[in-house]
């Protein structure tokens, strides 16, 4: 705890405010609004019901209206302070409203009602969280089918793409074949084609197979990635020669030398491509978009797009499914981001 | 256990030759060591032998059986590589048993080989760790057990010694020799330590510039070198070279003032040919009064309690070395005869070639 205080408190000479210090808050402090922001927001409104969200001026904790049950109502009643004439404060129901007028009654004495011009009262609010947010889409919508679905896409085809990126890196970095600089041309020239080009040629190839409408359609295209390649092929290219060497001293065949000697070495930079499919996969949206089109077989990403309707968004049910979106990646990065600092192999060599 | 014939060996990258025509013949069981200085084509050609690099032209046989085409994995060889090249994630036990998961052997049969080489080269201790965790020398035993476990056909070792600090070079010297002994194995050792090459090998082969200049024992190439360039290769402190003519029979003279030298050769040489005059720093003696010799002035004198070093210099001459046993009370500046004995004179000829004696 203390230690935390220091590192939140450090300065450049203790004891003292020098105005770089200030700066460098104020500038820290803004990035972290800046980034962490919107987030919040998120998190926040996604709690909010859907009245709330619609709220002007809008707060930033999830705030709503206390409703009470007066006898006689089948609805729970919202809960108004009202400012009466006489100039004394009372906590009132509002049964209906007409025009400028709201018809009120008091909860304790349910006989007791009023009229009170609507600039006279101000709703009762207390803090809750709308969990239905949550739980409603989940179980009303075939949200979890999404969730499951996003989950195999990602897995699935994050595994096919360590597995097939590595292989080609090894053989463009490693194996030695004729013309070997000429497909490495050619890999990185397809770096420059994005998906929107090749979206309906690749659609066509899709229909043919009789994919459409499976997850595979989404997994098999995209499963090398030609930055992928590039990536490991760098870091491949890194690992001593040598070791390769003594490998194929030792009677390995290629493959063991892939499997055994170059596959755990380059584990920094496989824990970086596969935080890079994650991310990808996780949130494909284009692709997914063009070749599922039953709701069985959507992501989550399509999934959250339905309720974006062509005349009313569902904007708590979108804000929470999108929370819920977004945590598996984050766990991802909390979980991986140290192979991406850890970097260069412990490579045993002197 | 085999033996090994290079025929003709010539390597080229591109257009540059490194390697130019070897021919070379390693008995079963023999320990020959590569030596030359950097650039020579010694690891190359050690390559070469392990399949790392494709000859060009000439042909490689192991036991008789052409191999030149066969891949680094089906020559049968093991090689200590210069940096370890140890396999960083797995164990001690791990990188000597992969070789021999390679091979296909049992499980029961790799875990008696790997702990017999471990107790051979006392890493039984080890056998858990990561290379990571091991001292230099542990790393280099560990190597040459990755060796030793596959029972290969020949030794190959790239430069073992060169990383690691010089006490632990001369124990892993000694211990390399007695290895050698103990497993009888036929070994080709490369390095650059002309004292590496002179301790360890049963027959050394001197390379320069991608040709082999001399091959022999270590004493041949001592007492013998054929050539300027092995002649002063070979010995340490390096023999003495004097540029020389000659000037009489039986004599040459060397430096600007043309002090005579007494030798035993010259035969085909008419007086006036430029030859080169050697001897070795150690067989050089200080004259007593009234004796012929070389008169130089003393620069430096090392002082290493069981023997000395004299650096001196003579007009025209480059810098002669003089090793005395014992101490001397010779300093800076004395002038000093030395004599040079006939029968430990080399002299080369214009060429660089070594001149019979008579």
């Amino acid at each position: 705890m203390s230690r935390a205080s220091q590192l939140m408190l450090a300065r450049r000479k203790a004891g003292r405010w020098h105005w770089t210090d200030i700066a460098a808050y104020t500038y820290l402090a803004f990035g972290v609004v800046l980034m962490f922001g919107p987030v919040a927001w998120l998190v926040l409104s996604s709690f909010k019901t859907q009245a709330g969200l619609l709220e002007f001026p809008p707060s930033l904790l999830p705030m709503s209206q206390q409703e009470v049950m007066v006898p006689g109502n089948p609805q729970p009643l919202p809960l108004f302070e009202v400012t009466m004439e006489d100039g004394s404060k009372r906590v009132l129901a509002q049964v209906r409203r007409i025009g400028i007028q709201a018809q009120m009654v008091d909860p304790k004495d349910p006989t007791q009602q009023f009229r009170v011009p609507i600039d006279k009262r101000v709703p009762v609010r207390q803090f809750k969280l709308a969990t239905e947010n949550y739980t409603e889409p989940l179980e009303r919508f075939a949200f979890t089918r999404f969730l499951s679905n996003s989950v195999f896409v990602t897995v699935v085809a994050t595994l096919i793409t360590l597995l097939i990126n590595s292989m080609a890196a090894y053989a463009l970095s490693i194996y030695e074949f004729r013309g070997k600089n000429t497909a490495m041309l050619m890999v990185i020239g397809t770096l420059m084609i994005p998906i929107t080009i090749i979206l309906v040629p690749v659609y066509l190839v899709i229909t043919h197979l009789g994919l459409v409408n499976s997850l595979w359609a989404v997994i098999l295209p995209g499963a090398a990635t030609p930055t992928g390649v590039f990536l490991l092929r760098q870091y491949m290219l890194t690992l001593p020669r040598d070791l390769i060497e003594a490998a194929r001293m030792d009677k390995a065949s290629e493959w063991q030398i892939y499997w055994r000697i170059v596959m755990p070495l380059a584990m920094p930079a496989l824990a970086v491509l596969a935080i890079f499919s994650i991310m990808w996969r996780w949130n494909e949206f284009l692709w997914p978009l063009a070749v599922l089109t039953k709701t069985e077989s959507y992501t989550l990403q399509i999934g959250l797009n339905a309720f974006q309707g062509e005349l009313q968004t569902q904007w708590h049910y979108l804000l929470a499914m999108t929370v819920v979106t977004l945590l598996p990646v984050a766990l991802v990065f909390v979980f991986l981001q140290r192979f991406i600092t850890t970097g260069i192999a412990n490579t045993g060599m002197k | 256990m085999a033996q090994l014939t290079l025929s003709g060996i010539t390597k080229s990258f591109g257009t540059t030759t490194v390697i130019h025509g070897v021919d070379l013949k390693v008995e079963d069981g023999e320990f020959v060591v590569f030596v030359g200085p950097s650039g020579c084509g010694k690891s190359t050609l050690l390559r070469i032998i392990a399949g790392l690099e494709e000859v060009t032209s000439g042909m490689i046989a192991i036991d008789g059986e052409d191999v030149s085409r066969l891949p680094a994995s089906e020559r049968g060889l093991a090689m200590v590589f210069q940096s370890y090249a140890l396999y960083p994630h797995m164990s001690v036990y791990k990188n000597m048993a992969f070789a021999l998961e390679n091979m296909g052997l049992k499980t029961p049969d790799i875990d008696q080989r790997v702990r017999r080489a471990a107790t051979m080269l006392r890493l039984t201790d080890y056998l858990d760790r990561k290379p990571k965790a091991l001292s230099g020398g542990q790393r280099q035993r560990v190597a040459i057990g990755r060796a030793i476990v596959r029972d290969p056909k020949i030794f190959l070792f790239d430069e073992p010694l060169s990383n690691l600090d010089a006490e632990l070079r001369v124990a892993t010297r000694k211990e390399l020799a007695g290895l050698h002994a103990e497993l009888g194995g036929t070994m080709i050792y490369v390095t650059h330590d002309q004292v590496e090459a002179m301790t360890l090998a049963d027959r050394i082969v001197v390379l320069q510039g991608g040709r082999i200049e001399q091959i022999g024992t270590p004493l041949d190439l001592y007492n013998a070198p054929d050539n300027l360039f092995v002649a002063g290769f070979i010995g340490s402190p390096r023999m003495n070279l004097l540029p020389a003519r000659i000037s009489g029979p039986g004599t040459v003279a060397v430096g600007e003032d043309g002090q005579v030298v007494e030798t035993g050769i010259v035969a085909p040489l008419k007086p006036g040919a430029t030859v080169t005059l050697g001897i070795r720093p150690e067989h050089i003696a200080l004259a007593k009064n009234g004796e012929a010799g070389l008169t130089m002035t003393i620069d430096l004198v090392e002082r290493l309690g069981g023997e000395s070093y004299l650096y001196g210099s003579a007009p025209g001459l480059p810098q002669i070395t003089v090793r005395l046993d014992g101490q001397t009370s010779h300093g800076r500046g004395d002038s000093v005869t030395i004599r040079l004995p006939i029968a430990h004179q080399h002299v080369f000829n214009e060429a660089g070639k070594a001149m019979g004696r008579q």
